[in-house]
């Protein structure tokens, strides 16, 4: 049985997807439009599908044919949103503070530091949200959603609008992560290099499942022809 | 100067206040919040006493406070004395009277804030008390000020329901507006006067008061 199951429908839309997670990073690969976003949320638990099955490590988030439908912030996963939703009358180090007020001060405070520094943050940690950068904000999203030590990190275009030195800069500090990675992108450059496995999402319907570069090869030929023209 | 009225309205005011940020924030944060289908009908009944003349509004809750009903029958042997005619009424009139004042600034505050911030806070784990506390409260400062402020200035001003419910007795239910009735009564035009003044300083200042934060705030985020 697959990992993931889901269909939805909206108005003008079909969602039709069924994967496995088998590898610790798995891009979700395709056009603008495709339901890339749409797919983030329904496994994240921000929608509710018509129909579906979602399961993790053997843990089931999601089973409509069962009534099953863990609420979003106890699935034990991480989302950082293309635009990332820093609250904006908290500091970086209250945003990434925001899901772990349970742990005494002492070891917030040190899991506040961990996580900004694993995106070298710590010195923003002061600094008011509406103050950072694209880029800044970007990294301080990232330690908010591993703050909590989610199980599984969705990441959608995490690294669209930065220029390329942060951006080379945040995804080699998120390959060195020990967390297993849904990763959503319509750029081929960036995720070209990437250790993992590719779900290829158009209109609505998952066109194929492998090997990235076994599976975009053919994509990635087109572009290069496309360029040379 | 009717100083006891003075005291009077003032303590109703506050009472009044506090009263409906307790049930306005309650209620609007669920306005802004639920998509249930009877939404609009809760909504539309909070509104509501905007558009009802006062006295009708006074009228059906001094019957309701009364003797002839049982809800009345209940409070008056609960309380020992009966709702109508009684400070207790003049909250229970003013908190209805002003609640859509109270709720309409908090709902569209609350309706203003990025859908995205609520979803990473439940993303986050936060529950629904939290969000109202973590998030929605602290970026909705303004529309809780200005919800008090309309309260408090909506509460001294208030005239039709007072009279319905509380009459004029000096000390329990004589309010400043029903001060300056009596006044223009017994012809005293320069005690009203004075007395209207007051209502229109008290009014004014909250109001002052409440720009003035707004102006500050702008300044402080621009």
């Amino acid at each position: 049985m697959p990992d993931i199951s889901i269909r939805h429908r909206l108005s003008r839309f079909a969602l039709d997807a069924e994967f496995s997670l088998d590898n610790q990073w798995t891009v979700v690969f395709g056009p603008s439009g495709a339901g890339k976003t749409t797919l983030l949320r329904i496994i994240a638990g921000l929608e509710e599908p018509d129909s579906g099955r979602i399961q993790f490590g053997g843990r089931i988030l999601l089973d409509t044919a069962n009534s099953i439908s863990v609420p979003a912030g106890r699935r034990s996963i991480g989302y950082v949103t293309q635009q990332p939703a820093l609250f904006p009358h908290l500091t970086a180090r209250e945003n990434v503070a925001f899901s772990i007020r349970h742990l005494d001060r002492h070891r917030r405070a040190e899991r506040v530091a961990e996580m900004l520094g694993l995106f070298g943050a710590k010195a923003l940690a002061d600094r008011p949200a509406p103050h950072l950068s694209g880029g800044e904000r970007k990294r301080v999203a990232l330690a908010r959603a591993l703050a909590p030590a989610p199980e599984f990190l969705l990441l959608d275009e995490p690294l669209a609008g930065l220029d390329d030195a942060s951006a080379q800069d945040i995804l080699s500090r998120l390959l060195l992560l020990n967390v297993r990675m849904l990763y959503v992108s319509h750029d081929l450059a960036e995720i070209w290099r990437m250790p993992a496995g590719v779900v290829f999402l158009e209109s609505g319907r998952v066109t194929a499942i492998g090997p990235l570069r076994q599976v975009l090869a053919t994509h990635r030929e087109h572009l290069l022809h496309q360029l040379s023209l | 100067m009717d100083l006891q009225a003075l005291w009077l309205t003032l303590r109703l005011a506050a009472t009044t206040t506090i009263l409906l940020l307790a049930i306005g924030i309650p209620l609007a944060y669920w306005l802004a919040s639920t998509r249930a289908r009877w939404r609009s009908i809760v909504e539309a009944i909070t509104t509501l006493p905007i558009l009802l003349p006062p006295t009708v509004l006074g009228f059906y809750l001094l019957v309701l406070l009364g003797p002839h009903t049982a809800f009345g029958r209940l409070t008056s042997r609960l309380l020992g004395h009966p709702l109508a005619f009684s400070f207790s009424g003049l909250v229970i009139g003013s908190v209805l009277y002003s609640l859509p004042f109270a709720v309409q600034p908090l709902t569209a505050g609350f309706r203003a804030i990025d859908a995205a911030l609520i979803e990473q806070g439940r993303l986050l784990g936060a529950g629904g008390f939290r969000i109202l506390t973590g998030i929605f409260l602290p970026l909705s400062v303004h529309s809780v000020v200005a919800a008090a402020a309309l309260c408090f200035t909506h509460t001294v001003g208030e005239f039709g329901v007072v009279l319905m419910i509380g009459g004029d007795i000096p000390g329990a239910t004589r309010t400043l507006s029903i001060a300056i009735y009596d006044q223009v009564q017994e012809f005293s035009y320069s005690a009203a006067n004075r007395t209207s003044l007051l209502l229109v300083s008290i009014s004014a200042l909250a109001l002052v008061l409440l720009y003035m934060r707004h102006t500050r705030d702008g300044t402080h985020h621009a």
